[in-house]
């Protein structure tokens, strides 16, 4: 039973949110404010944290950097009443692996939920056997145990990186446009939007030790999308 | 200012000329009459010691006294009687008597003259007839003719100094005149010229425009009317903005009010729908309306918090390089509308091209919608290029057309004909939300119904945007 802590501070939408996805078959812990939430994390062992953008006190975007902080490769949604663009990139920004734009149906949700932990999961399920490590320069990437590292350091990736970067390096130098990218790592196969791929290459860069005018691994095709290129 | 410096100059000119014109006149006219004068009072005193008929003699020795008259001796006398005619210079032709004068001699008592030009000298010449003085017999012709050349070389001199003194006068005041009038152009135009600047300027729509004002003429005066009524404008604009940029906030903090209740309405409209069946028939029914209309307020929420977005200027593009024809086909897969909707599109890659594939979407959904909602099978989606740099896309169905008095509204918010097309479950807002849409890609959108019956919808889309126009996020 996947295991749901929603942060909420909203009653009416707590409970309605926590009601729909109980009825889905999660485990729900629903919290008011972002530190409780941050408090719960290790007693309640979510495997998607659903994280409301508009907390009284403790900020939702704090909260989601703080999450990210103890635990990188968390799951976290997040649901935002403000669908403007500097919310959502600012959002995905912190660390949020997807988002939704309340109002949002519980269908939705749940669909976005289980597209999330997909993605968690599939790293663990991947392939049974034969470790294979491929190296590009300085990067080496273990396909097998889902494992990054940079100039022999551990990179900690969020799911959506790991899978964006397994993507991306599966075939090196062809070119992926944002739409194959959003169905491939998140899923959307509607018409998605094109900032979560742009806010994960830019985080995914950002952990790779990528100069940011001149990225040696994840290139962009101006106009088209991006490609892995081995240096 | 060119005006300006011709009527200066037009004016020192003229000025040059109607004094030389007085000055030359009464130079001449002196001359002539003291000659005139001169000339009566010695035929009056040597004319009576005549005996008539004169011989020719005696009118030799007559012409020559008239002519020593002038100390000078530049007069020259013809005298004349009947077939008779002496001069004071023997032999002289006298070329400068003229038909015409000698005629005005012969027909009137009255003293004439006329100014002959020869070569390149001039000559006054006057005759007159003389006549008896007597008590009874006055005013009665004697029939003694005396005529008189005398040459105007003085005169000539005096006018051309004349002409010289103007001409040294009237050229540097025609100087000064236009150099004046260029300053006093400069003094009327410029501000005449900075006021036509400046209206410009506001009908441009840069309402601080204002004027320097100088002086306290009419010109200053009208700048300073400019100055207020720009400010007047100005303000009024202001205020225009801001209770436009307040009910824009409205409309958006409203909306915004309205997600935190539908969010967790929404979050249990399926719940309600699965228990709906388990449930008694009212309260099932009630529980499927609740549902529904929650869905539609949401939707509803959804579009007023778009158009706001459009409103506000805060709708971004998310220009992405893509196959138009792929997009289009899995709109219609993603809704469920393959099988509804005949869609006439190029092969693959045909038609490529930078736009937002998300706007895009939203854009065909709601007109293939409306064609399956307000028109009637078969609808179709037909895409094709329009040369290099746009594409055409068209929606057409089979129902009953648009209204010809609804045509040039359907793209307003909240626009509905009562009659024509039922309540359904659009908010009013798809297709304001489809225009702006395509405006914001820099195209263009136009309904309109074909001669075969049936409604269609023409977008046409830009393929290439200039890069800088729009951010791209990387």
């Amino acid at each position: 039973m996947p295991r749901v802590l929603l942060i909420e501070d909203d009653r009416a939408v707590r409970e309605g949110v926590a009601l729909a996805l109980r009825r889905q078959g999660h485990d729900v812990a629903a919290v008011e404010t972002g530190e409780e939430g941050l408090e719960r994390l290790r007693s309640f062992r979510p495997d998607v944290v659903v994280l409301d953008l508009m907390l009284p006190g403790m900020p939702g975007l704090d909260v989601c950097r703080a999450m990210r902080a103890l635990d990188q490769t968390l799951p976290i949604l997040m649901a935002t009443a403000r669908g403007d663009d500097v919310d959502i990139v600012v959002g995905l920004e912190a660390g949020a692996d997807d988002y939704v734009v309340k109002p949002v149906r519980a269908r939705v949700l749940e669909a976005r939920i289980r597209a999330v932990l997909r993605r968690a999961t599939a790293v663990a399920a991947a392939d049974g056997g034969i470790p294979k490590i491929d190296t590009y320069g300085e990067l080496a990437i273990d396909r097998a145990g889902h494992a990054v590292t940079w100039r022999g350091d551990p990179v900690p990736l969020a799911p959506s990186e790991l899978r964006l970067l397994l993507t991306l390096s599966a075939a090196p130098g062809q070119v992926f446009s944002r739409q194959q990218l959003l169905e491939a790592v998140w899923e959307h196969s509607y018409h998605g939007d094109a900032r979560l791929v742009d806010a994960c290459v830019r985080r995914l860069r950002a952990k790779m030790g990528e100069p940011s005018r001149e990225p040696r691994y994840i290139q962009t095709v101006r106009g088209f999308g991006y490609r892995f290129v081995s240096p | 200012m060119v005006a300006f410096a011709l009527v200066a100059a037009l004016t020192a000119a003229t000025t040059g000329a109607l004094s030389f014109r007085e000055a030359r006149t009464g130079v001449l006219q002196q001359s002539q009459d003291t000659v005139i004068k001169q000339l009566r009072t010695q035929v009056d005193r040597l004319a009576p010691q005549l005996s008539f008929p004169p011989a020719e003699a005696e009118l030799r020795r007559f012409a020559g006294d008239v002519a020593r008259a002038e100390p000078s001796g530049s007069w020259r006398v013809l005298v004349g009687y009947e077939d008779l005619s002496a001069t004071s210079r023997p032999g002289d032709p006298f070329e400068e008597l003229t038909p015409d004068l000698r005629e005005a001699v012969d027909s009137s008592p009255a003293t004439v003259f006329q100014r002959v030009n020869t070569g390149d000298h001039t000559s006054l010449v006057v005759g007159m007839s003389v006549t008896f003085s007597g008590d009874e017999n006055r005013g009665i012709a004697s029939g003694l003719q005396v005529f008189l050349t005398v040459p105007q070389a003085t005169e000539q001199r005096y006018v051309d100094a004349l002409v010289t003194a103007v001409e040294r006068a009237t050229v540097p005041a025609l100087g000064v005149a236009v150099l004046l009038a260029l300053l006093a152009a400069r003094g009327v135009l410029r501000p005449v010229r900075a006021l036509r600047h400046a209206t410009r300027s506001i009908a441009e729509g840069r309402l601080d425009t204002r004027l320097a004002v100088n002086g306290s003429d009419e010109l200053a005066d009208l700048s300073h009317t400019f100055n207020e009524t720009a400010a007047a404008l100005e303000e009024s604009v202001a205020e225009l903005r801001g209770m436009e940029a307040r009910a824009r906030r409205f409309a958006a903090d409203v909306s915004h009010e309205l997600r935190t209740p539908l969010a967790a309405m929404a979050a249990v409209t399926d719940v309600l729908d699965e228990d709906a069946a388990r449930l008694d028939p009212d309260t099932a029914t009630a529980v499927r309306l609740i549902s529904e209309e929650t869905v539609k307020l949401a939707r509803l929420v959804d579009d007023l918090m778009e158009i706001s977005r459009f409103d506000a200027g805060a709708a971004v593009l998310h220009l992405d390089e893509i196959d138009l024809a792929e997009s289009l086909r899995r709109t219609l897969a993603d809704r469920a509308w393959a099988d509804l909707v005949d869609a006439d599109l190029p092969p693959p890659d045909a038609v490529r091209g930078r736009v937002d594939p998300r706007r895009l979407d939203v854009v065909v959904a709601n007109l293939v919608g409306n064609a399956l909602r307000h028109g009637a099978r078969p609808v179709r989606l037909r895409l094709r290029a329009d040369g290099e740099r746009s594409a055409v896309i068209e929606v057409l169905d089979s129902g009953p057309g648009i209204p010809e008095d609804v045509l040039p509204h359907v793209f307003e918010r909240f626009y509905k004909s009562d009659t024509a097309r039922t309540r359904t479950e659009g908010s009013g807002l798809g297709l304001a939300i489809t225009a702006e849409n395509v405006r914001v890609h820099g195209g263009s959108v136009r309904a309109g119904n074909r001669p075969e019956g049936g409604a269609v919808f023409t977008v046409e889309l830009p393929l290439r945007r200039d890069e800088s126009a729009h951010g791209e996020h990387r």
